[in-house]
């Protein structure tokens, strides 16, 4: 351990950020609809999602070997490029969390590394076609795999039970819901935390600490399931707000029928080699319960929001990561700026967020105001969709827009990872 | 750029027909259980209908459907 220099320590605990907002962005796919449908209570619901995640990320040992599988080339990738693209898809999946929107943490983390690598090496360091087939087409495929799925399932279950009453039947629906819930939750351990390992791993082979091909230590693994499951316990409220109500009303039976299509697809695409985002896989399905049922509908104004959101990922977290990749080229005081730029940012948005609070509380009210979102922060969502709209420019400027105060009193921030990098920059950091 | 149809299409069909054969076992496994209570309910005013093949076949409903659950967690070990 004496060999971690401040860069690969400021990685480190980057990464572990990443798996946090990873942990806290993905609740929604697993709990949202058990916790609308009532089959679980809210606190209960995050609580038993975090201890599958955490279970989870000890279940499997195979770790990520590469962080990209293939979209960008990872050969002498710099440590510094891992942590700019870090920050873009940080400060993404914070932005969309602001919004209440689910979006894919793992092509936020996609978007900035292709971003930090174009930046850094060019634009020969992307794969474009793995681009399209890992990222672009799975989009598309997703909602559409287990949105047909639900659809039928919802549709047949419905005819199943149509000769008993609602109540008695609702118990039995929300156990198994909470059967297909547990599922994703521990599907998604493995798959998220195994891939936050990876990047740690790597950076510490990069680093020269660990040899080529080595096993992640167990204090990486144990700090990656914690990470992540504190996330998941803490939960991304206003998400499984969006998924649970926003998108649709869904009654027990649809609940159910949403989670098993999700929870299938899920299984089925990560065996078969075909893989496809959680998130996606998610609202896919809830949206498709939500029109299995006679009369049901979907929120498409929520809905296309929610397109537009993961049209926006790859290009948005990439010029994030690009940017901070510009900055971490600097040099040492780049790094340090690019760390205080992230905390600040995130302190911005949390700032906001409190605006108007969604927790364990009110996450199934009918009323915060609009359907999706919250009311008062709707203003605040149309015009940061409004100047997100025009891509590619517009996601930096607004987010330039949050952090430009930062930077001139970035030494005063108190959070404890800024303080170490910023009061620390005469230190000299030996990569 | 090779995309792998053959994978998507398996992973669509398979998604769909996993879904569609556990949901509907379980809403057969949920409605036979409801009915065995409609007719102990039955029984208890005079009525008396034979109970006991809709509740075996509910239990092999859920059998099946727990037993997917467990190759589920199998994949993910795995």
């Amino acid at each position: 351990m004496e060999h971690i220099t401040l860069l690969l320590g400021i990685v480190i605990v980057t990464a572990l950020v990443f798996d946090f907002t990873n942990g806290f962005h993905d609740t929604a796919n697993a709990m949202a609809t058990t916790i609308s449908t009532g089959a679980l209570k809210p606190k209960t619901a995050v609580a038993m999602s975090a201890v599958l995640n955490l279970v989870g990320a000890f279940l499997s040992v195979e770790v990520a070997k590469t962080i990209s599988g293939g979209i960008i080339n990872e050969d002498g990738l710099k440590t510094e490029v891992i942590f700019a693209a870090l920050v873009g898809a940080i400060l993404w999946n914070l932005l969309t969390w602001l919004l209440g929107l689910p979006s894919s943490s793992s092509h936020a983390l996609f978007g900035g590394l292709i971003g930090a690598a174009v930046m850094s090496m060019g634009w020969s360091s992307v794969n474009g076609g793995t681009v399209v087939t890992k990222v672009l087409l799975p989009a598309v495929a997703a909602p559409l795999v287990a949105g047909v799925a639900a659809t039928l399932a919802t549709r047949l279950t419905y005819r199943i039970s149509s000769r008993t009453d609602e109540k008695s039947t609702a118990k039995g629906f929300r156990a198994g819901q909470i059967a297909s819930a547990g599922l994703v939750s521990l599907a998604h351990g493995t798959n998220d935390a195994q891939k936050t390992m990876g990047i740690i791993t790597l950076a510490l082979i990069t680093g020269g600490v660990l040899n080529p091909g080595a096993n992640p230590p167990m204090w990486v693994i144990v700090s990656a399931g914690l990470a992540i499951a504190l996330g998941t316990y803490l939960g991304g409220w206003r998400i499984i707000r969006t998924m649970g109500k926003g998108l649709t009303e869904l009654a027990p039976k649809q609940g159910f029928a949403a989670q098993t299509s999700a929870a299938t697809a899920i299984l089925a695409s990560s065996h078969i080699g075909f893989s496809l985002s959680t998130t996606q896989v998610c609202s896919g399905a809830v949206m498709g319960a939500g029109l299995g049922r006679k009369g049901g509908v979907v929120r498409w104004s929520t809905a296309t929001r929610m397109f537009v959101a993961w049209g926006l990922t790859l290009p948005a977290a990439g010029l994030v990561g690009a940017g901070a990749e510009l900055l971490t080229k600097q040099g040492t005081w780049g790094v340090a700026t690019t760390a205080a730029l992230l905390v600040g940012g995130s302190a911005v948005i949390w700032a906001l967020s409190r605006r108007q609070p969604v927790d364990h509380t009110n996450v199934t009210a009918e009323e915060i105001g609009t359907p999706a979102v919250p009311s008062e922060p709707a203003g605040v969502v149309t015009t940061a969709i409004a100047a997100v709209s025009p891509p590619p420019a517009g996601p930096s400027v607004a987010l330039a827009e949050d952090l430009a105060p930062f930077p001139a009193d970035a030494p005063a921030s108190h959070s404890p990872a800024s303080a170490a990098a910023v009061a620390d920059p005469a230190r000299p950091a030996t990569v | 750029m090779k995309i792998d149809w053959a994978a998507l299409g398996s992973v669509f069909g398979v998604s769909l027909l996993v879904t569609v054969a556990l949901v509907g076992l379980f809403t057969l496994g949920v409605v036979g259980l409801s009915k065995q209570e409609q007719a102990r309910e039955a029984r208890a005013t005079g009525g008396g209908t034979a109970a006991l093949p809709a509740q075996a076949g509910a239990y092999a409903c859920f059998a099946l459907c727990a037993a997917a659950v467990a190759y589920g967690i199998y994949l993910i070990v795995a």
